[in-house]
């Protein structure tokens, strides 16, 4: 556990160590990161830690939402009343929430037993974008295609959207119990320029189902996803279950 | 680095990523915070952090530096016992003990918070990441709710 540890204290120091991320493991939280090191699954040689580099910040005040890389979970609850917040207020209990951000959240490696990531639907839906550094210098990109790239290579600096997402609704399936994973999360959005389709918790990233978009048709999803299966449910049961959540979360948007 | 445990500021010499918890128990020989699943998810680790409840499992060293940790061995004395540990007393909200650390801490911090009586809802929230597989919670959160109306003695 030798491990060289960096701790910038502030976003462009952050910024300057990260560099292109070559060799370094990044801490935000450390609530998925450090029970892997203490039982000896990871070995990192150089840890970046982001708990002073100041990228805590959060502001919804305005009409773009910016929440900084480093924002606690809990801070996300308390600081947003949105789309966002229905999802965030599931995540662990609260002392995991305060604990726990949502650049980590973004960055999550794919879990074991069970999906993480739970937040990619909401912040598609939302048409989330994602301020990053990295190789090639600082960018921002929309949340779907920050999630398909290469996160490993990015330092997530910090997540914004538009307040103004227009009509929303979701479904969130899962267990009772306080430390469980989604087993399928649906995030819907129609601003007036279109729908926007989130889901996540049913494999290691969310993803945007853009065939329901275009035809506002739920069966269409089984076309825009690819379940996995684990210790919370088949691949099977979330393709049987995921039409039954987007046409619920269509619905919502008739009634809102 | 360093870090105040129960009010007595200590050196720390583990390294930066070790957790809070194996600091307090391995270095320190403060024992009171259990080492259950060490991921997150039982409870029985919790530490109050500057007053907040966290998961000492979870917690790097380095991330409090600085900061000040409250465990069980920071609340009362088996002479003077806290309100909450007093109401875990009389209402046996404890069989084996081993989730009673964090469950203690847990609601001290929430009666903290609180300033006042807590309801059965806030304990259920409060205490939603904590377990406990001998009581069945009736009693904990009954001890707790107790606590919270004690005024420092148990009700």
């Amino acid at each position: 556990m030798a491990a060289e540890t960096l701790i910038p204290t502030s976003p462009e120091e952050a910024a300057g160590l990260f560099g292109e991320g070559n060799d370094l493991t990044v801490f935000g939280g450390g609530t998925i990161l450090l029970p892997e090191i203490a039982a000896g699954r990871v070995h990192p040689e150089r840890a970046l830690l982001l708990h002073r580099s100041g990228l805590d910040t959060l502001d919804a005040g305005s009409d773009v939402v910016r929440i900084g890389a480093m924002a606690t979970i809990a801070a996300v609850v308390e600081g947003t009343d949105d789309l966002l917040t229905r999802f965030a207020e599931h995540i662990g209990d609260g002392e995991v929430r305060r604990t726990a951000t949502i650049g980590g959240n973004l960055c999550a490696t794919p879990g074991i037993g069970a999906q993480r990531g739970d937040l990619g639907a909401p912040l598609i839906a939302l048409g989330a974008r994602v301020r990053s550094t990295g190789k090639g210098g600082e960018r921002t990109e929309p949340v779907e295609d920050f999630l398909a790239g290469d996160r490993a290579g990015r330092l997530v600096l910090a997540i914004e959207y538009d307040r103004s997402a227009g009509k929303c609704g979701f479904e969130i399936m899962r267990r009772r119990h306080a430390h469980s994973f989604a087993v399928a999360n649906v995030a819907v959005c129609d601003s007036g320029d279109g729908l926007r389709v989130g889901i996540s918790g049913i494999g290691p990233l969310a993803v945007r189902a853009r065939s329901v978009e275009q035809s506002r048709n739920a069966d269409d999803v089984v076309k825009d996803v690819d379940p996995v299966s684990d210790a919370l449910a088949s691949a099977a049961y979330r393709l049987k279950m995921l039409p039954v959540l987007v046409r619920r979360a269509l619905d919502q948007l008739e009634s809102a | 680095m360093n870090i105040t445990v129960n009010g007595r500021e200590h050196d720390i010499v583990s390294a930066p990523l070790t957790p809070l918890l194996h600091v307090l128990r391995e270095e320190l020989e403060i024992t009171s915070p259990k080492a259950g699943c060490q991921q997150g998810g039982c409870g029985t680790c919790t530490v109050l952090v500057d007053g907040e409840p966290r998961r000492s499992c979870l917690t790097t060293v380095a991330s409090v530096d600085g900061a000040s940790i409250t465990t069980l061995e920071g609340l009362g004395e088996a002479e003077s016992l806290s309100p909450v540990q007093a109401a875990f007393h009389e209402l046996y909200a404890a069989q084996c003990g081993f989730c009673t650390p964090g469950m203690v801490l847990a609601a001290t911090a929430l009666i903290e918070r609180k300033g006042g009586p807590v309801e059965r809802e806030d304990v259920q929230e409060a205490l939603g990441g904590h377990y406990c597989r001998c009581t069945g919670y009736v009693k904990i959160i009954d001890a707790v709710m107790s606590a919270s109306r004690a005024n420092g003695s148990p009700a």
